[in-house]
């Protein structure tokens, strides 16, 4: 199960972190440092899926100021809220396509 | 080269080399990442749905999460697949590992989220994680005397060829009940599983479970699920007469068409949708410089082709659910 963990460096520096997504890769990886690091107070974002063979993802975060798990935080509210988004305007579109038009299957 | 003077991020396609647009409007693409902005923006369109092909459009939207509903699409939801078979016997010249492997590949017709996860292997299969079927064949001499001087396999041999009809379904527990017969089983029928000649017989229990794509890619819910960027052609310099036609052959059918004015034949930009972007217009030093090719960046295309389980549209909503349900659980750890 996806465990994030907090790897040794800088245990008394909450501003940067790096965390460790267990059976996590690119897809969750990309999608998280594209929306983090478009955050103002964000110095550093970035991922890595350090050996393919070893199912795990490094996310870090730098802060100008704050904490970096706060910046994760957000950044998993944001991807929700995308989600959310997407599914709100994707049913919408589904619904009055199907009214007009008859769905073979 | 800044002919499209529009608020749209477009790469204009050069004979060798491939040049930004600058748009007149700040664009989505060098926007900061805002959600209140991407609700405002952001537009599906579904454009074709039939069969088990679904053709959307996403307007307005990053390439990452194009990018991230793509891979969730593919390897992250599940379906149910042939995993374990259990050989009787086989005396067919097919081997046992090779067979194994071929079952394992036909897609099953099986909705996927009524079933668990197969979380231990030393359990027995139950009703929630597991499907059973069987495979029972025997080729023998066909004694139907009428066929006799045929030299076809189907007329002198019986059951000389194995099909994906002849895997029957067994239900399990309360599955008999839970589902109808044509719920389950395979979904094409006339898949070649083997080839037989008298004397050879396959008896085979086959068990499927739920799994992802990222297991295998017997897993993975759609055929193919791609995307890509809306072409646009421009004509910048009338084309005229035989030089229309050409210009026409240059592009996929539908692309170009041929207008007459009077007594002149001029060529038109009909739909450059279904363009593919080719390079062929570069062969001819006349007409290169009368089109600009384009694409617009932030004008996804998706195409989801299901396997035929889960229709295309109950794919890409599993998919956004599950990357929800992913920040949601991991949003959970991180605050507890």
């Amino acid at each position: 199960m996806p465990v994030a963990q907090l790897a040794g460096s800088g245990t008394t520096n909450e501003a940067s972190k790096t965390f460790v997504f267990q059976s996590e890769g690119h897809t969750l990886g990309n999608a998280l440092r594209c929306i983090i690091s478009n955050y103002p107070d964000v110095q550093f974002c970035g991922y890595t899926v350090p050996h393919p063979a070893e199912n795990k993802m490094h996310f870090r975060i730098q802060m100008y100021n704050g904490k970096a798990i706060d910046a994760l935080k957000r950044g998993l509210e944001d991807l929700v809220k995308v989600c959310d988004i997407t599914l709100e305007k994707f049913d919408a579109e589904f619904q009055s396509f199907t009214e007009n038009h008859t769905v073979q299957n | 080269m800044n002919t499209f003077n529009d608020e749209k991020p477009r790469v204009i396609m050069t004979e060798h080399k491939i040049v930004n647009n600058n748009p007149t409007a700040p664009t989505v693409l060098d926007d900061q990442f805002d959600v209140k902005k991407f609700k405002k923006i952001f537009r599906i369109v579904i454009v074709r749905y039939e069969n088990n092909e679904m053709e959307f459009d996403m307007i307005g939207i990053h390439p990452f999460l194009a990018n991230t509903f793509r891979r969730l699409i593919i390897s992250d939801v599940p379906s149910m697949a042939i995993e374990k078979v259990h050989i009787l016997n086989n005396t067919s010249i097919i081997q046992d590992e090779v067979l194994a492997h071929r079952l394992g590949l036909i897609p099953l017709r099986a909705d996927p989220r009524l079933f668990e996860y197969k979380a231990d292997w030393s359990t027995p299969p139950n009703e929630k994680d597991t499907l059973e079927f069987e495979l029972k064949i025997k080729c023998s001499n066909n004694k139907d005397s009428s066929k006799k001087e045929s030299s076809r396999a189907e007329d002198i041999y019986k059951n000389p060829n194995v099909y994906s009809k002849h895997i029957k379904w067994v239900p399990i527990g309360n599955q008999k009940k839970k589902f109808k017969d044509v719920e389950v089983g395979p979904i094409h029928p006339d898949i070649l599983i083997s080839k037989m000649r008298p004397g050879h017989e396959l008896d085979l229990k086959l068990f499927a479970v739920k799994s992802n794509g990222k297991d295998h890619a017997k897993f993975s819910p759609v055929a193919t699920a791609f995307y890509r960027l809306l072409p646009e052609i421009k004509i910048v310099k009338p084309v005229e007469g035989e030089a229309a036609y050409r210009l026409q052959q240059c592009f996929s059918p539908g692309v170009i068409g041929v207008r007459s004015e009077g007594d002149k034949k001029l060529a038109v930009v009909k739909d450059a949708r279904y363009d593919t972007s080719s390079r062929n217009i570069f062969r001819y030093d006349d007409l290169k410089d009368a089109v600009v090719m384009s694409k617009i960046q932030d004008h996804f295309i998706f195409t989801i082709e299901s396997v035929g389980a889960m229709q295309p549209d109950v794919i890409f909503k599993e998919a956004i659910t599950l990357l929800k349900e992913k920040c949601l659980s991991l949003l959970n750890e991180l605050n507890s």
